[in-house]
């Protein structure tokens, strides 16, 4: 096989593999989204505070992040849902829409500060005994680590699938996101949705901040980094849809990862944005999403 | 225009004409040309985020793209021989970066505001990568040098402060034209419903693509001159910077959206405020926290602004 189409289909599995875990984080976004016309610019922060909490695990305690999920995603939930009362639900209903951009961008600007005063802003990462350890398959380089952050997401996902569909509160969120107004008739209390719909949206922000700590270094500031991504991956997919997300978060993945190995990593950020402008152009309601 | 508005306009300039020549400390003038930046600043987002209603967190972008093309048109000079020369390079580099404004308008603001919101806020982060990246054209992480301006130490301050006052006027009277005008009566239609608007055959679409092109042209500008107050070199991480959107972002709010003195207002507020969180405590990560704080606290308690508020009290 030539060196061109080598490059190619690595770039093809490191896209994928990455894809799972971005499709994580982007389906809390979208899931809040959904549920109350929010869109969530701390999700991004959220998910690299996940991730401090479990470097503290790992190292105050020596306990495995993939381990720690259960204990972060606790705490985050709780996190998500004290976000949302003390912020989110005294704005007043007619002008939540547009004031929730600024209030969870100011959010975001809040953890990152904490984040600085508790860890201070130099890079950390977590190094734990396997995190060098790759497969080779067929010619192609598998990391362990990326390869179980695909399937941790994955189950992840799943789960998080399955709460919704499974359960009386996914039901109440499912019918949230169809129409707030007749939800509200049929006896859904929408406050008390929203609160743990936000706190589900920072539970999935731990699970795939542990992961992403696994991944790649982090400090304070690297929320910004993300906030792009999570944001072209939800709209690209469609606002609300968690089909759409994972949709998403796959073709700007590969599609980055792709661009990355065969063109410059320079201009990879560059993907995504194209990609959005694109969709926008054509389909302005996002892949799965459906018209305003 | 009525008599008070006049006199109300002329007071404000004439006061901030004669401020430089009163022999002030440096840090003081420092102060001011920061606090002038962010009004011209805030009331070029204004035009787009208080009058349309769509609300860009992208507008560091263009402040940034103003930055760097203003560098580069003076990267391969050794020396400058006038210093009031590059300030004529202002207009082509705001008319420029509108037109780049135009197609990124037009197709983010075919959608909700909030996709907008969010199209924008990727734009400046693209942006911001791209400033690092692209080592050959910004010089990436080590900075874009170019000459330093040739004004006498003691007055160093005084064309920055001029030029800037004077974006300042413009950016106020294209306010107040637009307010006073059919333009700006389209673009009250577009906040208030847009769908109904479109129906009764109003031009909603190029009046907030011309509010957000004329907007980021502003934008553009400001960013040359901050980028020329450098003294001879911009880095990516200060030139395309997320706290330059969230403060014009929130100048706004606090003053009063789609208001011709809110912006102005709530820069002077805000940017003194926040010269003296910096002067206390320091470059740190708890001047982040009192930031985002305030932010937070404007927001829950005041979201209409100062200015709503206060004629809302008097009615």
């Amino acid at each position: 096989m030539g060196e061109p189409v080598h490059a190619l289909v690595q770039g093809l599995i490191l896209g994928v593999l990455t894809g799972g875990v971005y499709a994580l984080m982007a389906s809390g976004q979208t899931l809040v989204f959904g549920i109350m016309k929010v869109v969530n610019l701390a999700q991004g922060a959220l998910v690299i505070l996940g991730a401090y909490l479990s470097y503290q695990l790992f190292v105050s305690f020596g306990i495995d992040p993939f381990l720690a999920i259960p204990v972060t995603t606790a705490v985050m939930f709780a996190l998500g849902v004290g976000v949302h009362l003390a912020f989110l639900r005294p704005l007043r209903r007619e002008d939540r829409a547009e004031l929730s951009l600024l209030v969870t961008f100011a959010v975001a600007l809040l953890i990152e500060g904490v984040i600085g005063v508790v860890w201070s802003t130099t890079r950390r990462s977590i190094n734990t005994s396997y995190a060098n350890d790759s497969w080779t398959v067929a010619g192609y380089q598998i990391t362990v680590v990326r390869f179980a952050a695909f399937a941790l997401s994955a189950g992840a996902l799943g789960l998080l699938i399955l709460v919704l569909h499974r359960t009386r509160f996914g039901r109440a969120v499912r019918a949230t996101v169809q129409n707030p107004e007749s939800a509200r008739l049929l006896g859904v209390r929408a406050e008390r949705v929203a609160a743990l719909g936000f706190g589900l949206g920072a539970a999935t922000a731990a699970a795939a901040g542990s992961v992403y700590g696994l991944l790649y270094p982090f400090n304070a500031g690297s929320h910004y980094d993300l906030i792009s991504l999570l944001l072209s991956i939800v709209v690209l997919g469609g606002l609300g849809s968690i089909g759409g997300a994972i949709a998403g978060a796959m073709i700007v993945s590969v599609s980055s990862a792709v661009v990355a190995t065969t063109v410059s990593p320079s201009w990879a950020p560059m993907t995504f944005f194209v990609l959005l402008l694109a969709v926008l152009l054509v389909r302005p309601q996002g892949l799965f999403g459906r018209p305003a | 225009m009525t008599w008070t508005g006049v006199l109300k306009g002329g007071v404000f300039v004439l006061t901030l004409a004669v401020l430089p020549l009163l022999g002030l400390p440096h840090w003081v003038l420092n102060m001011l040309i920061f606090v002038l930046m962010f009004a011209a600043l805030a009331s070029a987002w204004n035009l787009v985020g208080g009058l349309t209603g769509y609300p860009s967190l992208g507008h560091a972008a263009f402040f940034g793209i103003g930055a760097y093309a203003f560098a580069l048109l003076l990267h391969g000079q050794t020396e400058l021989t006038d210093g009031w020369q590059p300030f004529a390079w202002l207009p082509a580099i705001g008319v420029g970066t509108a037109l780049i404004g135009v197609p990124i308008a037009a197709i983010a603001m075919r959608t909700r505001a909030d996709v907008f919101a969010i199209v924008t806020i990727t734009l400046l982060f693209v942006v911001q990568t791209l400033a690092f990246n692209l080592h050959g054209l910004t010089g990436g992480a080590q900075g874009l040098s170019f000459p330093v301006a040739p004004f006498p130490a003691d007055t160093f301050e005084r064309p920055f402060y001029y030029v800037l006052l004077g974006l300042l006027v413009l950016a106020m009277l294209l306010t107040f034209g637009t307010l006073s005008s059919k333009i700006g009566l389209a673009l009250a239609t577009v906040r208030g419903d847009e769908d109904k608007a479109r129906g009764l055959g109003i031009p909603v679409g190029s009046a907030k693509v011309l509010a957000f092109a004329v907007s980021v042209g502003l934008t553009a500008m400001v960013g040359a001159v901050w980028a020329y107050y450098q003294v001879g070199i911009i880095y990516p991480q200060f030139a395309v910077d997320p706290l330059i959107t969230i403060a014009m972002v929130l100048m706004v709010f606090l003053g009063g959206r789609g208001t011709l003195w809110g912006p102005v207002l709530g820069a002077f507020v805000l940017e003194s405020g926040q010269q003296y969180l910096a002067y206390e405590l320091g470059p740190s990560q708890f001047y982040l926290i009192a930031y985002a704080m305030i932010f937070l606290l404007i927001m829950l308690v005041l979201p209409r602004g100062v200015l709503p508020s206060i004629a809302g009290r008097l009615r």
